[in-house]
């Protein structure tokens, strides 16, 4: 029975969702619609477990003085002191998103340069390994290198400047071959999600009963 | 080591050094460059700017600091085209990192548009008259869904906890007939979310804003018509500032971006340079 009740709740459940889509009047559309709220009630409390299980895992790193302990107290410290910049600020301003906030503050010269930067550092490594790795080693590696070039100056202003039509050509490259391929990798997915699907419904795929 | 082993293994010390002397130059000295338009973009803007006065255009804003640098200008330049043409722009946000962006963007965007607007003796825009956020909620598709419906059965309130049914401008809108237009500015996969269910479903038009890295994965829902424009990355940004006649952060971001362009297409070329004569003489 431990296994055959989360089978019958997922088969039911989904099938409720699926002929709401064709039969969206009572019941079936009520059905949907009160389902579709609970998934957002649990979709909230998923943020809390995702909470509860990283203060947990970096807690224990720090007690065994795992490898890296120092950064697991770092992330502890700056939870901490978000947590207590937003209920300062919600009590203060109603909102921690107000634009006056600790919390605001801490986001605008805190959280911001650090992932901008973060993400940025990513041009750095990309223009070496672009630098390294495209290499005309065969055709296709030539086909993807004169695309790449193509695309890469024909998006920037500069190939404006250099040839009137490079921006049309990159364009074409991205409208057309591109989204073919895009369109077909697409499908496949698309495929293989219903394929998916269809196994967690009827029971066939079981993993994610753990 | 002779010339040409050593262009084919260039320290990435010297590579980093030249890029970020490429990135840095032009923001220093402002230089600008000309923007061409292409398509997509100019059927966005388009979108947006026949839009009559009082239509209401929901706005997704869904990415974090990391796409800040590319999809923030789009958002800012959109505030702006809507607070111009009358347009009554609805703020939802899918990312939570995202919503103070929002929220930030939105007021700095009005308090210029009301300067510009004081100057020039029109009416300024009032936050819950003309604009609102409704913030934040988590449910994902379950939302993107349940809103086709209602609003107010995920979003009862607006970013700051205020009943949405207390905004004059909230109070006749209750799903997505009520807005002409979506307007996604995605850093991940969202948009394909708002496709698949607000698109597929409800019938909304669709405009995508995306990263570069996001937006050729666009195209197929461009071709199709799923989607009625798309701006991808710093370039549709710097376009859309151009067809606003606002030049911008993105604007002066592209010469930037074009510099580092040719400088890793210069870097490629030397690599194969060295790797073909490299390669010969290994042979021989």
């Amino acid at each position: 029975m431990r296994r055959e009740i989360p089978l019958a709740i997922t088969f039911i459940t989904s099938l409720i969702i699926i002929v709401s889509f064709f039969i969206p009047h009572a019941p079936f559309g009520t059905m949907q619609e009160i389902s579709l709220k609970w998934y957002a009630i649990i979709a909230g409390f998923t943020m809390l477990l995702g909470v509860d299980s990283l203060i947990h895992m970096h807690s224990q790193k720090i007690k065994r003085k795992k490898s890296g302990w120092v950064y697991s107290v770092v992330l502890i410290v700056g939870f901490a002191v978000f947590v207590v910049a937003g209920t300062i600020s919600g009590f203060r301003y109603g909102t921690a998103m107000d634009i006056n906030s600790s919390f605001m503050y801490l986001y605008n010269y805190v959280i911001i340069p650090l992932q901008s930067t973060m993400f940025a550092l990513l041009s750095f490594f990309i223009a070496s390994a672009a630098y390294r790795a495209f290499r005309a080693r065969n055709l296709d590696a030539t086909l993807l290198l004169i695309t790449a070039v193509i695309v890469m100056i024909g998006r920037v202003p500069i190939g404006n400047q250099i040839w009137h039509n490079f921006p049309a050509i990159a364009e074409w490259i991205m409208a057309i071959p591109q989204m073919a391929a895009k369109r077909g990798i697409l499908i496949g997915i698309s495929l293989g999600y219903i394929a998916v699907s269809l196994r967690i419904m009827l029971g066939i795929e079981r993993s994610y009963l753990s | 080591m002779n010339i040409f082993e050593r262009i084919e293994k260039i320290d990435r010390r010297i590579i980093f050094l030249l890029v970020a002397i490429a990135v840095l130059l032009p923001l220093i000295f402002k230089v600008r460059m000309e923007i061409p338009i292409s398509e997509p973009v100019k059927k966005a803007f388009v979108s947006v700017d026949t839009l009559s006065s009082g239509t209401y255009i929901l706005i997704s804003v869904d990415y974090d600091p990391a796409s800040m640098p590319e999809l923030q200008p789009m958002y800012k330049t959109l505030l702006m085209q809507c607070f111009e043409k009358g347009l009554k722009p609805v703020m939802i946000v899918q990312w939570p990192l995202g919503l103070p962006l929002s929220i930030k963007a939105m007021s700095e965007m009005a308090v210029e548009y009301n300067r510009i607007a004081s100057k020039e003796g029109k009416d300024t825009v009032v936050y819950g008259v003309d604009y609102c956020n409704i913030g934040y909620r988590p449910g994902g598709v379950a939302q993107i869904v349940g809103i086709g419906k209602e609003i107010r059965d995920y979003f009862e309130s607006d970013y700051k906890g205020t009943p949405l049914d207390s905004l004059p401008m909230m109070k006749d809108i209750h799903n997505y007939d009520n807005f002409a237009l979506l307007f996604c500015l995605e850093a991940g996969s969202m948009g394909e979310m708002y496709v698949q269910y607000a698109n597929a479903r409800f019938g909304i038009k669709i405009i995508f804003g995306m990263t570069a890295v996001s937006a050729p994965d666009a195209y197929p829902y461009l071709q199709s018509g799923q989607i009625i424009g798309l701006l991808g990355g710093l370039q549709g940004a710097a376009e859309y500032e151009t067809l606003m006649k606002k030049p911008g952060f993105a604007t002066m971001g592209m010469t930037a971006q074009s510099w580092v362009h040719v400088l890793i297409v210069l870097f490629i070329l030397l690599g194969n340079i060295g790797y073909f004569i490299g390669r010969k003489k290994r042979r021989s």
